[in-house]
């Protein structure tokens, strides 16, 4: 049987990929974050340059935003425009948080 | 000359994966099997090369396997898909099989239970697999499933999901007697589940009790829903030749985008394919809402691969004079915007409806 136990794993807690949110001004800095230390800062400033390019972009295509809402499988980035910067929420959904076509499901 | 099939194997175990790689060696097929530490790596192995089937484990960093079987879902939908775990709970197998997988298994902890996990994986290596139909036990397509259940004589209530849509059809002592779908309900509800192209279907216990609102018998339902068909696939096949033929100004008009700006709350509706704007409507300078379109598309796919996140689903957005949404499928990008009034979920769930209709 100590063959079988392999097959077994201990209980890890889950991990809570890339959730939180930062403010960035709108030279592009950061204000404030409350993701964690681990989350690379290449990534916060790069996500926080795509919303902001795509908010400057709406207003030259004559189509003003002023929330973006990016949907991936592993991931949804919420941003809201601030005076020409951003707070942007990120939210990935793991296996501790139901959606909504899991309870229609059930 | 025989075949070996490719099994790929994810956990973040090194042991669990090096004592799965060597028992699913000696399956009969004899299958070649590759070993993966994590989704992201998995993701990579599966664009490099051609896998008959994915067993992955639930719980992992980074990209967990939900993540993971949802991603390849879409991207690789020709791979068989298990998910592996220890979790023995009933709300992530319905998790799970929503997202399309094969099959649900916790890991094997007796020689009995790998047995049958093992008899499991060379019967999926085995199978063929069919592009169209509704996955469930197996691939049928719907006209099939409603045909056995009635000429059986069974009683049951058939429940179909095609994307966000919801379907049922009850049979009672092999007759359809009634079915509903979003607002409707009886033949014309029937009609339109029978129209879906793919999803998934599940039999629910019978409710003898249905109130009947159909009274044609099945033979003639399924003959009339054939028809139907034959009709569309003719009309689409005009309808084709209309837009593949060169029009005024070098656009190819029309793509099914007037039904699209017909639906209740959207303003207007851009469809275009790689950097051409193949047709729009509702929109008097639609060239700065296609290049504002094309390069958030390419911003945010950009990201997402940086991220590890799968690919891009859907961009919303809200703004103080219209609301918008863009998505894309079969190749074409298609752009739509909606009354102010929406907010963002509403926006999200009306354009995953669109999306679905679309494609049909």
């Amino acid at each position: 049987m100590g063959f079988l136990t392999s097959f077994f794993k201990r209980a890890k807690p889950l991990l809570q990929l890339h959730s939180g949110s930062f403010s960035m001004d709108r030279g592009g800095c950061i204000l404030a974050t409350t993701l964690p230390t681990s989350f690379p800062q290449s990534l916060v400033l790069e996500i926080g340059r795509c919303v902001m390019e795509t908010f400057r972009a709406g207003q030259t295509a004559q189509l003003p935003l002023n929330e973006l809402v990016i949907h991936y499988p592993g991931l949804k980035i919420t941003a809201r425009e601030m005076r020409g910067g951003a707070i942007v929420f990120l939210s990935a959904p793991n296996l501790s948080t139901p959606t909504q076509q899991t309870s229609q499901v059930l | 000359m025989e075949t070996h099939y490719k099994i790929l194997l994810v956990d973040d175990d090194p042991d669990l994966l090096e004592v799965f790689r060597d028992t699913l060696a000696m399956l009969p097929s004899k299958p070649e099997v590759h070993t993966a530490p994590s989704g992201a790596r998995a993701m990579a192995m599966l664009e490099a090369d051609s896998y008959r089937l994915l067993i992955s484990d639930l719980k992992m960093p980074k990209m967990d396997g939900l993540q993971l079987l949802s991603v390849v879902r879409r991207k690789f939908p020709e791979l068989r898909t298990v998910a592996l775990t220890a979790l023995a709970d009933e709300h992530f197998r319905s998790r799970v099989y929503s997202l399309g997988v094969d099959l649900y298994w916790h890991k094997p902890g007796s020689e009995q239970e790998m047995t049958q996990f093992l008899e499991c994986m060379e019967s999926l290596l085995g199978r063929e697999y069919d592009e169209s139909g509704f996955r469930g036990v197996q691939s049928k397509s719907l006209m099939d499933l409603v045909q056995l259940e009635c000429i059986s004589q069974s009683s049951t209530v058939l429940r179909i999901t095609n994307g966000p849509f919801v379907g049922r059809i009850w049979v009672n002592q092999g007759e359809v007697v009634d079915s509903e779908t979003e607002e409707l309900r009886g033949e014309d509800a029937f009609m339109k589940i029978l129209r879906w192209k793919a999803g998934n279907f599940e039999f629910l216990p019978d409710e003898p009790h249905r109130p009947r609102t159909i009274f044609k018998s099945y033979n003639a339902l399924l003959l009339e829903s054939a028809q139907a068909s034959d009709e569309r696939s003719n009309a689409d096949t005009s309808h084709n030749r209309v837009a593949n033929a060169p029009a005024q100004n070098g656009v190819p008009r029309s793509s099914g985008l007037t039904e699209i700006v017909n639906t209740d709350c959207v303003e207007f509706a851009m469809k275009t394919v790689a950097e051409t704007m193949v047709d729009s409507r509702g929109l008097e300078n639609p060239e700065y809402i296609a290049g504002w379109m094309r390069q958030s598309l390419e911003r945010f796919h950009a990201l997402g691969e940086t991220l590890q996140a799968g690919g891009l689903q859907q961009i919303t957005g809200i703004g103080p004079q219209r609301n918008v949404a863009v998505a894309q499928k079969g190749g074409a990008n298609l752009c739509v915007g909606w009354k102010n009034t929406l907010d963002a979920t509403e926006v999200r769930d009306r354009m995953k409806k669109l999306l679905t209709l679309w494609a049909s």
